[in-house]
């Protein structure tokens, strides 16, 4: 078998955008669950992004603009969950689910008219000099700005989380509301705030499909992204930099197999196309194998609902 | 993902419940329910059966009336969409994807007033009718095209699952190419869904990785075309006409068109004379057409094309017409001897020249 026409490089330039919308979305819901929410609106909120963003990004001939559009959109739709969770504690599971249902049909709406359109190209980062380096210019210096941009939004969360006192108090909301609340923070606002959050980094990522993976709008683009994005985040026990792992490594097998297969080579697409799951499946049954870690690292009043009694 | 595809079928239902109820009150016209795999947004399979109910409605206007689910899941969740649409008084359901096979079948046996259309597939029951175009035979004529367009000898093919409708169209594209251009090779990757942008432009890019300068695909969204588009190569338009897509890349189309069977069969049910029968038309019947062809092609190879389509339509050509060895070397089809539609419909194996395995 001739390998030899695989190029790794190529490959991991696949990789990358495969993984990105993932990635997004991911970090955006990290937060979110960090502030005790739970919002399994994330597809829904990804293709409002993602229909928001190429509509901004046609009419403005923009694409950067496009990713701001994207944003706001995936924002204002999540204020919907928002508001319905945290002031009229609705039930957070339900919402969220309504949510993706709400956001695809919306999105299939404000789409109608965007078929078969074409957008504007997102231009790659060239570096002069760097760019065009061998191997290293390619694999490092020569991708879109939304690459870069995603994997220093993974550290300014870790940062913010980690190391600032805006960020502890986030913290605090999602362990333990009732403390949090007695400190005399408005646990609503900060879980508002974080969820408007989540909802623009899964507007970014589903962005990231409609102007940069497949420059295209086609109704409910993308397929599923925002469920795997959840699976992500448990995957990566709410650490920030093991979100980078998990999408990076979601999106590697699938580009694999399909390397393989165009290469020829006869492996079983099936079992390959299934593969990512499994390995979210056998972490998450090994994480909860161990009930004391798996609890150290689940935010304690995940999907809780708070009302401020007195 | 499967419980929210769920509610969204079953919050659709809903609506297309609702609907029904507020159009029925006025005479009793035929209710023709229809379930689709994809959105009817996807500019492809889905849209192109949503195209044949709307061509439905414009031919009966009072006299008939539609509602349909979009984006069910193959599979028991289907069987719940389709027993609440019987249940809802509707005539004949159209279940318009491979996989509502079993799923048709089972639901057609609790509701025997209802008539059941299934499209692709192979099982019947007296209720249950099947019905299918002949793709093969648009796939014969773009592999032609595709086997005199490529300058690399590659082409790539983004197949979504290993079903006997796939194989066929696999086959059948390849013994064109091979037959215009004996050093052509065909790369086939499997991407196991029908609908999945993202991951369709993933294997179109691995695919040109490759080497792959003509790319076919037998999966729904137009993600393909745009990346062909975007990297230069040609493509081909998947059930309808792709070239808003592509400008530049597609080369022609293979076009379904199922307004005229959809229409036929509701006649049927008017007239009292529905039963359950076993459709398989091809360019010959109009069911299997083509998008405009580009002027990217030579003119000898539209004429070969040309050539080509009005020897299918005559009912002339048949591609699987022997000497065909399947893939390892044993005799398939003698010379002269034609593959006859059972075997086809069963189709499990890649002819000769074919590299790869064929998942199972």
């Amino acid at each position: 078998m001739d390998f030899s026409s695989l190029s790794p490089v190529a490959m991991i330039v696949l990789l990358i955008g495969a993984a990105t919308p993932i990635l997004l979305a991911a970090i955006g819901e990290l937060v979110v669950e960090k502030s005790g929410v739970l919002n399994l609106g994330v597809e829904g909120m990804m293709i409002i992004g993602a229909v928001s963003g190429f509509i901004v990004a046609v009419n403005t001939d923009s694409p950067m603009l496009g990713l701001v559009g994207a944003a706001v959109g995936g924002a204002v739709v999540s204020m919907v969950f928002a508001f319905l969770t945290q002031y009229l504690l609705s039930n957070q599971v339900a919402t969220g689910l309504a949510l993706t249902l709400f956001g695809l049909g919306l999105a299939a709406l404000m789409g109608s008219a965007y078929n078969g359109i074409r957008p504007p190209r997102m231009a790659r980062l060239e570096i002069e000099g760097l760019s065009d380096l061998p191997i290293v210019g390619k694999l490092l210096f020569s991708h879109d700005p939304v690459i870069y941009g995603s994997l220093a939004l993974v550290f300014a969360v870790w940062y913010f989380l980690n190391r600032t006192r805006a960020g502890l108090v986030l913290r605090a909301c999602g362990e333990n509301h009732e403390a949090a609340h007695s400190l005399g923070y408005n646990v609503q606002l900060i879980r508002f705030g974080a969820i408007m959050f989540g909802g623009a980094c899964a507007g970014l990522g589903g962005a990231y499909v409609s102007l940069v993976r497949v420059p295209q709008w086609t109704e409910g683009m993308t397929a599923g992204v925002g469920w795997i994005a959840l699976a992500i985040v448990v995957f990566a026990a709410w650490k920030p930099w093991r979100i980078i792992l998990g999408a990076y490594m979601f999106g590697g097998i699938t580009i694999l197999q399909l390397s393989l297969q165009a290469l020829g080579i006869s492996i079983s697409g099936a079992y390959l196309s299934m593969t990512p799951y499994i390995v979210t499946i056998v972490v998450l049954v090994i994480m909860s194998s161990d009930r004391k870690k798996a609890s150290l690292n689940a935010p304690a009043c995940l999907g809780k609902s708070f009302h401020a009694s007195h | 993902m499967k419980f929210t595809k769920t509610l969204a079928a079953a919050a659709a239902m809903g609506l297309a419940l609702a609907g029904g109820a507020i159009a029925g009150s006025h005479g009793a016209p035929v209710k023709a329910g229809f379930i689709y795999v994809g959105p009817i947004g996807d500019l492809g399979w889905t849209w192109t059966h949503n195209q044949g109910r709307l061509a439905l409605e414009a031919e009966f206007g009072d006299m008939v009336e539609t509602s349909y689910v979009e984006s069910v899941p193959e599979g028991a969740d289907a069987e719940r969409v389709m027993s609440q649409m019987a249940r809802s008084g509707v005539d004949i359901i159209f279940t318009t994807s491979f996989g509502y096979m079993d799923p048709t079948i089972n639901v057609a046996e609790d509701f025997p007033d209802v008539r059941f259309e299934h499209a692709t597939g192979y099982k019947r029951a007296d209720n249950v009718s099947t019905y299918s175009a002949r793709f093969y035979e648009g796939r014969y004529v773009i592999g032609e095209i595709a086997g005199a367009m490529t300058e690399t000898n590659k082409i790539g093919y983004i197949a979504s699952f290993p079903i006997p409708e796939v194989v066929r169209g696999i086959n059948s594209a390849y013994l064109a190419a091979k037959s215009v251009n004996p050093d052509v090779e065909f790369k086939v990757v499997w991407v196991y869904t029908w609908f999945d942008p993202g991951k369709e432009a993933d294997a179109a890019n691995a695919l040109i990785e490759q080497g792959v300068d003509v790319i076919m695909q037998h999966t729904d969204s137009p993600a393909a075309m745009t990346i062909a588009e975007e990297k230069g190569v040609y493509a081909f338009g998947q059930a309808s006409d792709m070239s808003s897509f592509g400008p530049n890349a597609q080369l022609t189309g293979i076009i379904d068109n199922w307004g005229p069977y959809y229409i036929e069969r509701v006649q049927a049910v008017m007239d009292g004379t529905w039963e359950s029968t076993d459709t398989w038309d091809g360019v010959q019947e109009g069911m299997v057409g083509f998008a405009p062809f580009s002027d990217k092609l030579p003119d000898d190879v539209r004429a070969r094309a040309e050539a080509t389509i009005a020897a299918l339509a005559a009912g002339e050509l048949n591609p699987f017409t022997g000497p065909i060895n399947k893939q390892d070397g044993s005799v398939w089809l003698a010379e002269g001897e034609v593959a006859d539609d059972g075997t086809l419909a069963g189709l499990n194996f890649y002819v000769e020249g074919i590299e790869g395995e064929l998942p199972n």
